[in-house]
């Protein structure tokens, strides 16, 4: 009998995906910017230390501090942190809004640098995320580890759910209550991940800077 | 390697090797045991003060070496108590002609370097041994989760409903999305009150909304209120053991059963364990959970236990945590309530030193839906373990807190349940439950079976529902309107507890005539054999009475 391992089933997701790109299945961003697959580097450089947004149409994506430029720049199933960037960037711009990045060093903890996030942001919105990918929509209002949507699960997380979580999170900043992001659970992420997602928790956690303020990023793609 | 060894293609191939696993990193704390990092235990009492504990004197200690020193150790004990050795103590935890309180007169001196040392000359066999003896309740019982994926709320009554059937005593729930939180509670009261009056229902969300839900009396206890062992992972989580004391003493003071919830993994799955070893760490966790004069706790490693389960010995701390609990006397809802292995045989084995000794809460909880429709992600048995899990306790003669049950009475208290939340939702002025959700939750293998529900519509109507100030007597009265009358009295007994506060004390669960059996007229007198819990008469009919053995006369 033929054994189907892993490494088959990913073969033919692949594949499957592949053809749906290519029929044209997937929907065209609404934005001028390049599409995620297409994404092979950024750069990102601080501009300056964030300040509390004025303009009611922006969301801001607070990057924990690891993300993008430290460490493999990979998320814990190896999706590069340029492609997620440009998904969560894309969603916002969809529905209109504008995406502000910004890096917070003083926690490596996804609730707070959302919540962090939140305060800084003109509408309120804020999407914060880890290197290993885990991320979660935060707003002002809230108690820090309260959220409005939370993807605890890094390792069930696509591109396609990162270009929905921006979706969302400029909706919710826009006034509007969306339907949740579909999430997928796979119970069985945690015996597969979970010891691997601590290694790579512990390892951001060492960019961890007490001191230093937010900074506003310039995010480059290349 | 070019060419590969066909035996070795095939372990590959094999589900235990789907799990992740980590070499030892002692330097951040990714250890279970026994870091060269962790303190030696020692203790010096000054007039009535602890001034020195496990190396470092008053003045070094961080705050919850502090929260511990004042509260958590016997100070007219503690030097007399670490004056014994740590083998002895341990030989004591397996002597049978020991008795329990001698060894929580023990523990109650003891330092948390001293009590992780103890917990290093312990094998699984002997740590087992000790569970028999020193868990509170002499009874053992079991916990569930109700979730769904959709937060439905007819499946969630339903599925409440059948696992009180199944025999568990406690059930709890949680939420895809946070704003389900006051339907969830809702759902699992009036599931669980119809399949069997006395059952404790409760709904982990953050820590806040958890306690109104409670005191509006929508649940009747509470269990996700964290507490960590380094300092720098509690002011992560925005708090402190003084913090985490008041919200107990909230609880307390309106009379609701509550625990507190800690694990083995979690402060280095932060990132802060400072070098110590993981159990060390969580015998700071108990240690803190007695001294904030909390009831029990639940532990063994909870969501953490990828970590330890990654590591070498892993899962023996992970039974040496549960003791420890048991030890300082606190109630232990005993964890097996994340997916923790692909291997069916890891799975079993790490259920092993809970199920065979029994615990206060074998499970905290066991999966009563498919783990498909698990929030908590997936527990380490579900619904599609059942034969298996009602096998094992006939098999080994162990009460493992469920019964068989028969597929017609599922189907009608699935029935039942989903038809009185259906009333509540409409006397409540809730989002409407059609008679074809009533239909599907009745036969409902997961929520793939439901008919979609308008969830924009229910999360408005659930946080509305808050601001309307719905509380457990609305929902007696609806149920009393629509003619649930037993429901009604059920839900409304439910509340009475928090009057009475009897289920405040250690390791109480309600009888369906709402007795409380608890640590105080159902206490553990384990001392070997002929003593204790003993599985026989009509329980131990129950539990060989499985639906599928063939009797002689069906041949």
């Amino acid at each position: 009998m033929t054994q189907i391992t892993e490494a088959m089933v990913r073969d033919v997701v692949k594949e499957i995906l592949a053809q749906v790109v290519a029929s044209g299945a997937v929907a065209a961003p609404a934005s001028a910017s390049a599409p995620a697959a297409d994404v092979k580097e950024m750069t990102l450089r601080e501009v300056g230390e964030a300040k509390k947004g004025t303009s009611t149409k922006e969301v801001v994506i607070a990057l924990a501090p690891a993300f993008g430029d430290k460490l493999k720049k990979r998320t814990i199933t190896g999706i590069p942190h340029s492609a997620v960037l440009r998904e969560l960037m894309a969603g916002i711009e969809e529905e209109g809004m504008t995406a502000r990045v910004i890096r917070v060093s003083h926690t490596s903890d996804v609730a707070f640098a959302g919540k962090r996030g939140a305060e800084l942001s003109g509408s309120g919105i804020a999407i914060g995320i880890q290197s290993r990918g885990t991320t979660v929509i935060h707003q002002r209002d809230l108690f820090p580890l309260q959220n409005i949507e939370l993807f605890p699960q890094a390792p069930v997380l696509t591109l396609e759910t990162y270009r929905n979580i921006g979706r969302n999170a400029a909706r919710y900043g826009k006034g509007d209550s969306p339907a949740p992001v579909a999430q997928i659970n796979d119970q069985m992420a945690r015996p597969k991940y979970q010891a691997i997602a601590a290694v790579f928790h512990i390892r951001e956690t060492e960019f961890v800077n007490p001191d230093k303020k937010p900074m506003d990023l310039e995010v480059r793609f290349s | 390697m070019a060419k590969r060894q066909k035996r070795f293609e095939v372990l590959d191939a094999r589900e235990v090797n789907k799990d992740g696993f980590v070499t030892e990193w002692p330097e951040v704390g990714l250890i279970a045991m026994g870091s060269p990092n962790d303190p030696r235990p020692s203790v010096k009492v000054e007039n009535g003060v602890i001034t020195e504990m496990d190396g470092r004197k008053r003045s070094e200690f961080d705050f919850n070496e502090l929260f511990i020193a004042n509260y958590s150790i016997n100070k007219d004990l503690a030097e007399q108590m670490m004056a014994l050795s740590s083998v002895e103590i341990a030989r004591k935890i397996v002597d049978i002609n020991c008795p329990r309180a001698e060894v929580v007169k023990v523990f109650s001196g003891l330092t948390p370097a001293k009590i992780a040392e103890v917990m290093d000359h312990l094998n699984p066999v002997e740590m087992m041994m000790g569970m028999q003896k020193m868990r509170a309740r002499r009874t053992p019982s079991i916990q569930a989760h109700v979730t769904n994926v959709q937060d439905n709320p007819v499946l969630l009554a339903a599925d409440a409903a059948e696992a009180t059937l199944y025999g568990f005593d406690e059930i709890e729930t949680t939420v895809a999305v946070f704003n389900y939180g006051p339907f969830n509670a809702l759902a699992l009261l009036v599931g669980g009150q119809t399949g069997r009056p006395g059952v404790l229902s409760q709904d982990a969300l953050e820590e806040a909304t958890e306690l109104q839900l409670g005191l509006r009396g929508l649940t009747a206890y509470a269990e996700t209120v964290s507490v960590y062992g380094t300092e720098k992972v509690f002011v992560d989580g925005d708090d402190t053991p003084w913090s985490k004391a008041f919200l107990a003493s909230a609880y307390a003071s309106r009379g609701l059963k509550m625990r507190f919830t800690s694990g083995t993994g979690s402060e280095v799955q932060m990132a802060y364990a400072e070098g110590k070893s993981m159990l060390y760490l969580e015998i700071k966790c108990i240690m803190l959970t007695k001294g904030a004069g909390v009831q029990g706790l639940q532990n063994g490693s909870i969501s953490c236990i990828g970590v330890p389960g990654g590591v070498p010995g892993g899962i023996r701390a992970v039974i040496a945590e549960n003791l420890v609990t048991t030890c300082l006397d606190l109630e232990v809802a005993s964890g097996n309530d994340q997916t923790f292995s692909h291997s069916p045989f890891r799975r079993t084995a790490r259920l092993m030193g809970q199920f065979l000794p029994g615990t206060d809460f074998i499970f905290s909880g066991y999966s009563a839906t498919p783990n498909s429709d698990n929030v908590f992600a997936g527990s380490n048995f579900d619904t599609d373990d059942y034969d298996d899990y009602l096998l094992l306790q006939r098999d080994l003669k162990v009460d493992g807190g469920l019964r068989p049950v028969r597929e017609d009475a599922v189907i009608a208290i699935r029935n039942k349940a989903s038809k009185a939340i259906q009333a509540v939702f409409e006397e409540l002025g809730l989002p409407r439950i059609t008679d074809e959700e009533v239909e599907a939750a009745t036969y409902a293998h997961d929520s793939t079976d439901m008919p979609a529900r308008d969830k924009v519509q229910d999360t408005k109507a659930a946080q509305d529902m808050l601001k309307r100030g719905i509380t457990g007597t609305d929902v007696v009265k609806a149920l009393a309107k629509r003619g649930y009358t037993d429901v009604a009295q059920a839900v409304l007994n439910i509340q009475k507890q928090r009057v009475s506060g009897d289920y405040l004390h250690t390791s109480a669960i309600l009888d369906k005539d709402f007795n409380v059996l608890a640590a105080v007229n159902d206490l553990n007198d384990y001392q070997g054999p002929g003593t204790g819990y003993r599985l026989q008469g009509a329980r131990w009919a129950e539990i060989a009475n499985i639906r599928n053995a063939m009797r002689p006369e069906d041949i």
